[in-house]
């Protein structure tokens, strides 16, 4: 144990000696074509040797893989001082007029290795916007494009890190001496921003790559560079030309787009939280659309970074309600939209809507949508839409690859978000059902047993509400009666023939007419329960046909039962018959009992039924008892004597 | 070897000059012995004016049998060497038979001359025009002397250049769309494009864009092909994901490339190749060659 142990201590200090050596080696090598590149720089007219010795300089920059961020950053700050120098003789070189910045640019760019050549283009590139020979945005554009050949995180991360550097005191700013035309501080915040996003990217992609053994190494790894990374977020605040709504309108978003869980850490979104509270506040006239806009962003940020704290989510929305809530209608279609996306962005983050709806606040504000009532239709519209994966079959989507589970959640998901859709007021509330209705009904066959009980439901709910403030119905006025909503409730269920789901429809059909008779809406009542025997006769007593021979006889003693409902005692399936025979219920006639065991026997005697010993068992059984019966005698034997059971 | 060819040294020394030869472009060529040497340039249809001038060796009179002057063409297939197949051959007397006992000089002059092919230099054929002055002798040997020079013939910017697009890709392991702008290129031209990686499941190093050029000599079995990759140009370090577009920008400039050349004369062919390499952590090549034209643009300016 003790030699192992021994053993594994041994290791990382063999790495780091390891690592020391080739550091040793990096720089050694950095010193010595850096010498050579002076030696062609102090003698003139060595314009490529110069070139060539520097990009060979720059190439131990590319074998990085063995040395930590910590160990690279010595390498290349060795660089970057050997660099600077030849900035300067580039600097020098076109001034004097021996060579053309024009023709440096596409000098350095014939180096066969990409991350040398980067550095040197970037370098000269630096040369080119001092030189104003091309406006400023142009080569930074070019500069951070190019850059993307470098798909290596850690020495992608220092390749833009030294872009950044470079060009920190040459961005279009206002007032800058680089500044270009009227959309000058666009190109400035651009290319810094897009900068970032790429070092970002490289920053994230290196927790990701690599064996998962080293996980915890790599993260470490990465906390050493996120100083990096967040420079750039300092350069950004140093650009003057940024008012509140640039910062507003661009900055931010795509800064937040940005960060992910890790940057920035916990207490981002407090602060956030605050800050935005603070501008808000700080403002009064800000209009609604702004303040909303600026929760959108929180939002977002908010489901990237921390998409397990609901309560986050739920926080921002109550903010947005309450800051809301002092406000008159919303006239603003663009604050609308932002409402909109607002409410979208936690269903486009889970594409779950349980969980959306776990949210307190969620309904709030879509109650507070209420009050703009023109919008309360296009607010429901855009929710379906948002959701029309889930509630209509989407072109091309093939059915045998959905989880038949995932299925049913989604749409028990939906079926839920049907029964949240609530307004005080009736008639905006049967707006809302026609709305729900309409969308729900092109859900196809898979979907409707789940969405339209809960429409039925729903808009029986306001049938009792409707029917509780009892003066207000009679109003001729009033567009939404129990009688309509029956008229809604009555074509929704029907939908469910094409499912078909007949004994879901029956049972839906039964509840309504109770409501419509609770109602005293007689009629209703009746053709409801009328619609609901047609069902039976023609769907339920039909699918019978459908089962197994054996269990036909079974499904038609049982049926007997639904017509004479009698709780007084527990009688075995196949004994009903006689036990109504006995009972003395004037439909069963000995001659039913008789058609009964003919066609019990002609089942029994047909080729494709299999012999069951226990139906076998039970019907021998059954003559049996009705032997017993008539050899008894007395009144009841007096019933089965007309019986023949041979 | 140098005593005896001193014994043998001809009697007279033989002068080949252009007339515009101080005035016009000089390129490098390289001649046989591997060494470079600067000659004039001309194109196709120009008119090829001089002057020989025979200096005979003082005190020494040269009888001939007539002085000629030869503008060849030829093409010398590497498998057969020393034996010039000429496709372009045209002759101008100098002289009738006679003597020649000082130095005399002949102007020449050959007008709009047909130079459909390039000067080449290849690893299994070379192309060469030269100018060639024989003055024949009974009994002894004719006396010759040759100057080599250069034809270099200019296309138009083509009016038809499509760009290149293509999606390749290894089912569920690799997927790239690159493109580059133009499928012709002139010889100082650049080359601008994009990769962009739409599946990468496989641990990529790097990529980088080699232009080959493939030679073809001979034809039926006697066919021979070279291919030479003529630059490596790394495009990308390290491992990208889905989703990354990587720009290319290759400048031809300093690279030695010649024009496209299709089945010249039946003798051969030389045919110039993008190929795309991609490089995975275990050092196996993901490769897409395609095809491209160079042709010769007329330079504007003449610089070195």
């Amino acid at each position: 144990m003790a030699a192992a142990s021994a053993a594994v201590r041994m290791l990382p200090d063999g790495g780091a000696d390891d690592e020391e050596r080739w550091l040793a080696e990096g720089i050694a090598g950095v010193q010595q074509n850096a010498f050579y590149m002076h030696r062609a720089l102090d003698s003139n007219n060595l314009l490529k040797d110069a070139l060539k010795y520097s990009a060979q300089m720059l190439s131990e920059l590319r074998t990085s893989s063995r040395l930590s961020p910590h160990k690279y950053y010595e390498l290349y700050m060795r660089a970057f001082d050997e660099m600077r120098k030849l900035e300067m003789f580039f600097r020098e070189e076109t001034r004097r007029g021996s060579c053309s910045v024009v023709d440096l640019y596409e000098l350095v760019q014939h180096a066969g290795n990409v991350l040398p050549r980067l550095y040197l283009l970037c370098t000269v590139g630096s040369v080119y916007i001092k030189s104003k020979e091309a406006p400023a945005k142009d080569v930074l554009k070019d500069l951070v494009e190019m850059c993307r050949g470098i798909q290596h995180p850690l020495r992608g991360l220092f390749l833009r890190s030294y872009l950044s550097q470079i060009s920190r005191d040459k961005l279009p700013d206002i007032g800058s001496e680089y500044e270009g035309d009227a959309d000058s501080i666009n190109d400035a915040v651009e290319f810094v921003l897009q900068n970032f996003i790429e070092m970002n990217k490289l920053w994230v992609r290196m927790q990701h790559q690599g064996p998962v053994r080293e996980k915890e190494k790599r993260s470490k790894e990465r906390n050493e560079l996120r100083d990096l990374v967040g420079k750039n977020l300092h350069v950004l605040s140093q650009i003057e030309g940024v008012d509140l709504d640039m910062y507003k309108e661009t900055v931010l978003p795509r800064i937040l787009e940005q960060v992910l869980p890790e940057f920035l850490q916990v207490e981002a979104f407090a602060k956030f939280s605050n800050a935005i509270g603070k501008v808000i506040e700080a403002q009064p006239d800000m209009p609604v659309v702004g303040a909303v806009t600026l929760y959108v962003s929180l939002l977002t940020f908010t489901l990237r970074v921390h998409p397990d704290r609901l309560d986050y989510v739920d926080q921002v929305l109550g903010a947005c309600v309450k800051k809301l809530s002092g406000k008159a209608k919303l006239e603003d279609s663009r604050a609308t939209k932002q409402i909109v996306a607002l409410l979208s962005a936690p269903l486009e983050k889970y594409s779950n809507i349980v969980t959306a709806l776990e949210l307190s606040n969620y309904p709030r504000v879509m109650d507070y949508l209420d009050n703009a009532t023109t919008k309360v239709m296009a607010v429901i519209e855009s929710l379906f839409d948002l959701i029309k994966g889930l509630i209509k079959d989407m072109d091309g989507a093939q059915d045998d690859e959905l989880d038949e589970e995932d299925f049913k959640e989604e749409q028990n998901s939906v079926a839920r978000l049907i029964h949240m859709l609530h307004n005080d007021d009736h008639e905006e509330m049967l707006k809302i059902l026609c709305t729900v209705q309409k969308h729900i009904l092109q859900g196809g066959p898979k979907r409707l047993t789940f969405t339209v009980p809960s429409l039925v439901f729903s808009a029986l709910k306001l049938v009792r509400r409707l029917q509780g403030q009892d003066g207000d119905v009679t109003g001729e006025d009033v567009p939404a009666t129990p009688k309509k909503i029956f008229q809604i409730l009555h074509q929704t269920i029907e939908a469910l023939s094409c499912v078909p789901s007949p004994e879901l429809a029956l049972r839906l059909y039964l509840q309504c007419a109770e409501a419509a008779n609770d109602c005293d809406l007689e009629p209703v009542a009746y053709e409801f329960f009328t619609q609901a025997f047609i069902l039976y006769e023609e769907e339920i007593a039909y699918s019978a046909k459908l089962l197994k021979k054996p269990d036909q006889c079974r499904a038609v003693y049982a049926c007997s039962h639904l017509f004479w409902t009698d709780d007084q005692d527990g009688i075995m399936d196949g004994e009903r018959y006689l036990y109504f025979f006995e009972k003395g219920i004037p439909q069963i006639t000995n001659t039913v009992i008789q058609d009964l065991i003919e066609l019990i026997r002609t089942e029994k005697q047909s080729d494709n039924t299999a012999a069951d010993p226990l139906t076998e068992a039970f019907f021998a059984s059954t003559l049996r008892y009705i032997e017993f019966q008539k050899q008894k005698g007395g009144s009841i034997g007096e019933k089965y004597e007309q019986i023949k059971t041979t | 070897m140098n005593y005896i060819i001193g014994a043998f040294k001809p009697p007279c020394d033989i002068f080949i000059t252009f007339s515009d030869e101080r005035t016009r472009k000089q390129v490098p060529i390289k001649k046989d012995n591997g060494k470079t040497a600067m000659v004039p340039a001309f194109q196709s249809l120009e008119t090829i004016a001089g002057e020989v001038s025979i200096a005979p060796v003082p005190g020494k009179r040269l009888e001939h049998t007539g002085v000629k002057i030869e503008l060849l063409g030829q093409i010398e297939l590497y498998f057969d060497r020393g034996n010039f197949y000429d496709f372009t051959s045209l002759v101008r007397e100098l002289e009738i038979p006679g003597e020649i006992y000082e130095r005399k000089t002949y102007p020449f002059e050959f007008s709009t001359v047909e130079m459909p092919y390039e000067t080449y230099n290849g690893t299994n054929v070379r192309l060469r025009y030269i100018l060639k002055v024989t003055i024949g002798r009974n009994y002894v040997g004719n006396i010759t002397e040759s100057r080599d020079f250069c034809v270099r013939n200019y296309s138009p910017v083509p009016t038809i250049n499509n760009s290149i697009k293509m999606e390749v890709g290894i089912e569920d392991c690799l997927h790239i769309e690159f493109e580059y702008s133009k499928s012709k290129y002139h010889l100082k031209d650049v080359i601008v494009g994009k990769i962009y990686f739409l599946l990468v499941r496989i641990k990529i190093k790097n990529m980088e864009l080699e232009i080959r050029r493939r030679e073809s000599t001979g034809s039926g079995t006697n066919t021979y092909v070279e291919t030479e990759t003529l630059a490596k140009f790394e495009l990308m370090d390290g491992a990208p994901v889905r989703g990354e577009s990587i720009p290319v920008r290759l400048f031809l400039t300093p690279y030695e490339l010649t024009p496209t050349y299709r089945n010249i004369n039946n003798k051969f062919s030389v045919k110039y190749y993008l190929n795309l390499v991609l490089v995975d952590e275990e050092d196996r090549r993901y490769f897409k060659q395609q095809e491209i034209t160079m042709y010769r643009l007329l330079e504007t300016s003449e610089s070195s």
